[in-house]
């Protein structure tokens, strides 16, 4: 009986010796971890990303890898399963020693794995626009914080006399946030409590009969009025079904979205919505010789001429060359070099300029605003002179008014309260 | 010992799991902490953490079978008292954090800072204890469970309503948390866990301790579920499972015994939740999804009805097929695991418990 | 941050001037020329300037050129199919064919073939020439042919009638000869009267009386304003009433359109829960791949979209008894490989259905990737029926809902009438009793559960014109799926008609009060209290079968 039960603690040990084998392998490449959802959910959004980063790599080997050796890109499937997120991400740089992770969607996953970052002191970049409010030594936001996207389409519309304000969105973090600010914003800008009209709706929303119906109604009071739409992924096509269906055509109340670009379109059938707006920082239509080459090598990697590219693409783009560069300047791909390296390196964007890394872990981009076409592009109709800096505390919301994040030394904090002079999250 | 040989008569594949547990429990803390990181015997945390969440999945799968094997209940809403359980624990680790959040605020959490909120919702109240929180892991599940049962029992809702209605009760539970205004994260859920006890969740030492107090867990959970399918209890609860109306008519009480066993068995869902959150280290009402719920009843099914050690084994066959595929065939593998579901219920419908039966593993009689 | 911030507010500052200009300057350049009958050939060199408000102005002048020929090309300007030819900056009229565009020559109609992309270059417009190019339609459209399109462009001009316009307005009532846009052009004459501060109590008065049970929200809203800063009490009150007869109407309608919402909500319902009921009801058999069957009928219609894409509505039509075909084939197969060893065991069915509905979506993204797809809709399901000035019915949500009352017609008629119907039947109440009298209860099986699924397909046919289609499709629809099925009572097809139209009704009349999300909330709440007070559903089957 005691043999037999020795027998399976071998047995045991042998399982998990087996699962926790595979790290064992000789560094002779650099790895580079790709941790965004293939099954699932975010799937829709996240397997671009995926392709695109198996495309950076491809290229940076073609021109002879990083340090004299070649990149490999290592994926693994989160499945839009948030605790998966972070198992996966230890996986990543436990198990798998990357050196550097690309990955994560939606802000519920890049939470989960903040923790396992800061932990085991690796390296995140995060492509998507998001709600702000957050600034980790070990993440890079390469995405829109709400002042890049959110403030500006807000000042354009503003400047094409809208003067009654509906705040759609889904009901989770970033339209919450996004809808606060927006609402301390238009507030301070005059805008009466009685015309800003806010409205959550839940997950994958299907029936916007009502809510239509309703926005229509808000919109007849005589005052020119335009929709701010944060309305997730999948609950767009619907919403712009019925939208169109109803008649509220751009002309009469011009939705503008955060949340919607080429890819997002390309499901769409976009007749009926040319004229609504979006707010990024890059449209597939902006016309220069590094997007051209960017697209061209995309529809070649993909083997399909007809995929789109857009914003989050960019913000991988961007993020992949600084690491990059940073490397190159650290001479070391070792986390904590690479994090001082990286602060102030710029490099080429996809409109037109050149995109720096902020001592905040947030990038300088231009803000474009562009109307839907009825090929599913976006036209450009107007655009920041300049750049403009990500703000991850901001200055619209009263927790985060006094905070701001500078992680070079000697300050090295991410939520310095300058009113207080104490860095919060420090023990 | 006497226990486990005692155990080891009466029950072979119970004895085995227990002392599997009380090994693991033991071993893989001290592979993971004692051997230097070189040793070819060394457990990574990362394994640690992986081995510690199955091992909340198997506690999870046991209640799950205490419910759909011995009273013939199908949930699909299990994953509701697992993930309430963790929202209770979730709740006394955000209290933990204490000033250390990143605005710094001395008593709300980060997520209700930055919505404006002003002062902790009344629910919030309490979860600053470890003791209150530990009630509360419990009670949650078992007043929900205790509430659903009392109605659906009574009003004998049964078979194929009963599992819809459990699943309607896990979806709107679900929907109600994505909700911002329940003051529970919403999407985000609670997660920038700190410490519990006053011992750091980042260090390997609080993860191994963690691991080991979920095998325990998981041991005790299968004593107590063992104490009460050979109890009266239990047995009539198979008669009830076989044949519901004539065990209530030969005067047996049998809603009250159906529910204190589903109140039992949410509680156990609950308690594999509160051991899953620290170690995975974020709770989101996804938990909540029916999905997961299924997936909950599905590893019970590969394991085996019934026989609550093929529960166990059932969750961890399926939960390290998971993270193997996930990994190795990331654009494959639903492909893998739809076709073990079809195949485990055709051609094993005992489970993997089943096919250990046939194996002629023990010669001398003794039935499980 | 001080440096950031300033030179964005800089920025910000040049825009908000750039864009005020951009709003100001055709109106600007309206004012300026007043003279009709000219301006038509310089207002067509405008339009090709790169300029929005030079294109603005361009549009100005055309509109007001009274040149028979400018309503045709501010229309073709609005549709986007407005182009020049590069050599030559001759203003065509393009639309895309095979690599190329069709072009027709704007001035003298001449046909110019297919002409390559590289050639042309597209007049683009923005928000607020749109805007300015519908309200410029409107006022060519006031003399048009049609009377409904007299009565809508009238309507769409009653928020900017000026008091100044009042003779003009007057002008064209006289010669107005159809009743509806006489009643619209009062309309607009009343307002302009009330828009104008120097017009007399009496005036005022009667422009009241005119506008009384008038819906156009611009109605409302002028008589709210008077409401607020008239003298005359008497006025006051009259002004009072209208609004109050208004607001009543109003109350009626929005219950009628609530109502609607609810209905097409319930039809969806209906339609996604139909092929349940019947896999679910007749044979006991829940089928979690009931989804994808659905997501499947959705890609068929994606699928023959593609292969006609000349053709989307006929492909649309096609894909109805397509689907059915694909679906039911795929749901036999899977009683075929899979159910058929598993009756009697329903709860096992569950698990490996829901093996088959991973494997099917999974399949579904390595087919067609698992980005969304668009499926076009075709011209006489898109927009709206307008039934009055605020009320509008959808046509694809009216076609939808008919849709599912078809099919649910068909379907209650094929079992009702046909002897397969009745062998279904059989089979239901009692299994081995049917067998006794020969019914061959295996094959009847496969067809009902392939029936099922073939009505699942079409109903993803349905759903393809309202929702995403991708791999995730299904599983939005199952839960509420089975939640129909439930509350209606299994087995019983009005059962899932009368469930799911309730359903949907009960959660739009909620919606407004609660919000979507709580409104989906309470109504799984009473579907969970209802099964409670009634185990078996709005109809319980009667008999022995109901002990199984």
């Amino acid at each position: 009986m005691k043999l037999r039960q020795r027998h399976f603690v071998a047995l045991l040990v042998l399982l998990a010796g087996s699962i926790a084998s595979g790290s064992a392998l000789a560094a002779d490449t650099i790895k580079v971890g790709v941790l965004h959802s293939l099954s699932g959910t975010m799937a829709i959004s996240e397997t671009t990303l995926k392709d695109t980063m198996l495309m950076l790599v491809e290229e940076q080997n073609k021109k002879g890898g990083l340090l004299g050796k070649k990149l490999e890109a290592v994926v693994v499937d989160p499945a839009s399963n948030w605790p998966l997120f972070a198992e996966k991400a230890r996986e990543l740089i436990e198990k798998q020693k990357v050196t550097a992770v690309f990955g994560c969607w939606t802000s519920v996953s890049r939470k989960s794995v903040l923790p396992v970052f800061e932990e085991l002191n690796s390296l995140l970049f995060y492509p998507v626009q998001y709600e702000g409010e957050e600034s980790s030594k070990n993440v890079f936001y390469t995405g829109a914080a709400p002042n890049q996207q959110a403030i500006p389409a807000v000042d354009y519309l503003m400047g094409l006399g809208v003067k009654r304000w509906v705040l759609a969105g889904t009901d989770y973090v970033y339209p919450r946030t996004t809808n606060k600010i927006l609402e301390a914003y238009l507030k301070s800008k005059g805008v009466a409590a009685g015309d800003i009209m806010i409205n959550y709706t839940p997950f994958g929303h299907s029936d916007w009969q009502s809510i239509v119906s309703e926005i229509k109604k808000f919109g007849a009071a005589g005052k020119k009025t335009a929709v701010v739409s944060t309305i997730n992924g999948d609950a767009n096509v619907p919403f712009y079904k019925e939208l169109g269906n109803q008649g509220v055509t751009a002309d009469v109340i011009p939705v503008v979205a955060f949340s919607v670009g080429e890819e997002e379109l390309s499901g769409i059938d976009t007749k009926p919505l040319v004229g609504h707006l979006a707010a990024w920082n890059y449209f597939m239509s902006v016309d220069n010789e590094t997007n051209e080459t960017f697209i061209e090598t995309w529809h070649k990697f993909i083997k399909n001429e007809k995929r789109v590219t857009n914003d989050p693409m960019e913000a991988h783009y961007i993020g992949f060359n600084m690491w990059v560069k940073a490397v190159e300047k650290a001479g070391t791909t070792d986390a904590t070099a690479v994090q001082e390296a990286i602060i102030g390196i710029a490099v080429p964007n996809l409109s037109g300029g050149y995109s720096a890394m902020m001592p905040n872990h947030h990038i300088t981009k231009p803000v474009l605003i562009g109307e839907i076409q009825a090929d599913g592009q976006f036209q450009t109709v107007w655009q920041t002179k300049g750049l403009v800096v990500g703000d991850e505390w901001s200055d619209y919301l009263d927790g985060s008014k006094d905070l701001i994040s500078d992680w070079r030394a000697p300050l090295a904090c991410g939520n310095f309260n300058v009113k207080t002079g104490k860095c919060s999250a420090k023990k | 010992m006497t226990i486990f040989t005692h155990l080891y008569k009466e029950d072979r594949a119970g004895g085995v799991l227990l002392g599997l547990l009380l090994a693991a429990g033991l071993l893989v803390p001290v592979l993971n902490l004692g051997l230097g990181e070189a040793h070819p015997l060394h457990l990574s945390t990362y394994t640690v953490t992986l081995l510690g969440k199955y091992l909340c999945y198997a506690l999870l799968a046991m209640a799950v079978d205490m419910a759909w094997g011995y009273l013939g209940i199908l949930t699909l809403g299990h994953g509701a008292f697992f993930a309430l359980g963790g929202y209770a624990m979730g709740m006394y680790l955000m209290r933990q954090i204490g000033s250390r959040g990143v605005y710094g605020h001395p008593l709300l959490p980060d997520f209700m800072v930055f919505l404006n909120w002003k002062e902790l919702p009344w629910f919030w109240h309490g979860f600053d204890g470890f003791i209150f929180a530990l009630l509360m892991v419990m009670a949650v599940p078992g007043l929900l469970a205790f509430l659903f049962g009392w109605f659906a029992f009574r009003s004998r809702v049964t078979g194929v309503y009963l599992s819809i209605m459990t699943q309607a009760l896990t979806y709107a539970l679900m929907l109600a948390f994505f909700r911002n205004d329940l003051g529970f994260g919403g999407n985000n859920g609670l997660t920038d866990f700190k410490e519990i006890l006053g011992f750091s969740l980042q260090a390997d030492g609080t993860r191994a301790g963690l691991f080991a107090a979920s095998a325990a867990a998981l041991a005790l959970g299968y004593l107590a579920c063992r104490f009460i399918t050979r109890s009266r209890l239990g047995k009539l609860c198979t008669a009830i499972r076989d044949q519901e109306d004539r065990a209530r008519f030969i005067g047996y009480r049998v809603e009250a015994a159906k529910l204190w066993v589903f109140v039992f068995s949410a509680v156990l869902a609950g308690i594999a939740g509160a051991l899953y959150v620290p170690q995975v280290g974020i709770i989101n009402p996804t938990e909540f999804a029916p999905l997961a719920s299924i997936e909950a009843v599905v590893w019970v099914a590969v394991g085996g009805r019934a026989t609550l050690y093929g529960a166990v084994l059932g969750a961890l066959i399926i939960n390290y097929a998971k993270s193997y595929l996930t990994a190795a065939f990331p654009d494959a593998w639903l492909f893998g695991l739809g076709a073990l579901f079809v195949l485990v219920t055709l051609f094993l419908p005992q489970g993997v418990a089943g096919l250990l039966q046939m194996v002629p593993f023990r010669k001398k009689g003794g039935t499980p | 941050m001080p440096m950031r911030s300033d030179s964005y507010r800089r920025h910000l500052l040049l825009a908000t001037i750039a864009a005020v200009l951009l709003v100001l300057s055709p109106y600007a350049a309206g004012l300026a020329r007043s003279a009709p009958g000219t301006g038509f050939e310089e207002g067509m060199t405008l339009l090709l300037e790169e300029d929005f408000g030079r294109k603005a102005a361009g549009v100005d002048m055309l509109a007001e050129s009274s040149d028979p020929r400018a309503e045709s090309i501010l229309e073709t300007m609005l549709a986007g199919e407005l182009f020049y030819l590069k050599e030559n900056r001759t203003l065509v009229q393009a639309r895309p064919e095979g690599d190329g565009f069709a072009a027709r020559a704007i001035l003298g109609d001449a046909d110019l073939g297919t002409v390559a992309k590289r050639k042309l270059k597209k007049i683009a417009i923005n928000n607020s020439l749109r805007g300015q190019l519908e309200s410029a339609l409107a006022r060519l459209r006031l003399s048009n042919a049609d009377a409904g399109v007299r009565a809508e462009a009238v309507n769409k001009m009653l928020a900017t009638v000026t008091p100044e316009s009042r003779a003009q307005w007057a002008g064209y009532l006289q010669s107005e000869t159809d009743p509806a846009v006489q009643a619209a052009l009062r309309a607009a004459l009343a307002l302009t009267v009330l828009r104008d501060g120097s017009a007399g109590p009496a005036e005022r008065r009667a422009a009241v009386a005119q506008l009384a049970g008038h819906l156009h929200p611009t109605v409302r809203n002028e008589l709210a304003r008077l409401l607020a800063g008239e003298p005359e009490a008497p006025i006051r009150k009259a002004a009072q009433r209208a609004l109050e007869g208004i607001d009543a109407r109003l109350a009626w309608l929005d219950f009628f359109e609530t109502f609607f919402f609810g209905l097409s909500l319930g039809s969806v319902l209906v339609l996604a829960a139909i092929g349940l009921a019947i896999t679910f009801g007749v044979i006991g058999v829940i089928n979690m791949a009931h989804g994808e069957l659905i997501m499947l009928g959705a890609y068929t219609a994606f699928v023959l979209q593609q292969l006609l894409p000349d053709a989307i509505g006929t492909a649309l039509v096609l894909s109805i008894p397509t689907a059915f075909v694909v679906a039911g084939l795929v749901g036999m197969a899977i009683e075929r490989t899979i159910i058929r060893f598993l009756y009697g065991r329903p709860l096992e069915t569950l698990l490996a259905t829901f093996g088959v509905s991973l494997i099917l979506q999974q399949a579904v993204r390595s087919i067609f990737s698992p980005l969304n797809r668009s499926v076009a809709t075709p011209a006489w399901m898109s927009g709206a029926i307008q039934l009055n000035a605020v009320l509008s019915l959808t046509t694809n949500r009216v076609v939808i809902l008919l849709f599912s009352l078809l099919v649910f017609a068909g379907l209650a008629l094929l079992l009702k009438k046909s002897s397969i119907g009745l062998q279904v039947r059989a089979v239901a109440q009692n299994r081995a009793m049917a067998r006794a009298m020969g019914v061959r209860a295996a094959r009847v099986d496969a067809l009902t559960f392939g029936l099922g699924s073939g009505i699942a397909g079409i109903a993803g046919v349905a759903l393809s014109q309202l929702t995403n289609v991708g791999p995730n499709l299904g599983q939005a629809y199952i839960v509420d799926s089975f939640m129909v099925v439930v509350f209606g009572g299994v087995g019983n097809l009005w059962g899932t008609l009368l469930g799911g139209l309730t359903l949907g009704v009960t959660n739009k009349f909620l919606e407004p009060w609660t919000g979507a999300v709580m409104a989906k909330i309470l109504v799984l709440v009473f579907i969970v209290l209802f099964i409670q007070k009634r185990p078996q559903g709005l109809f319980p089957q009667k008999g022995r079968a109901a002990a199984g």
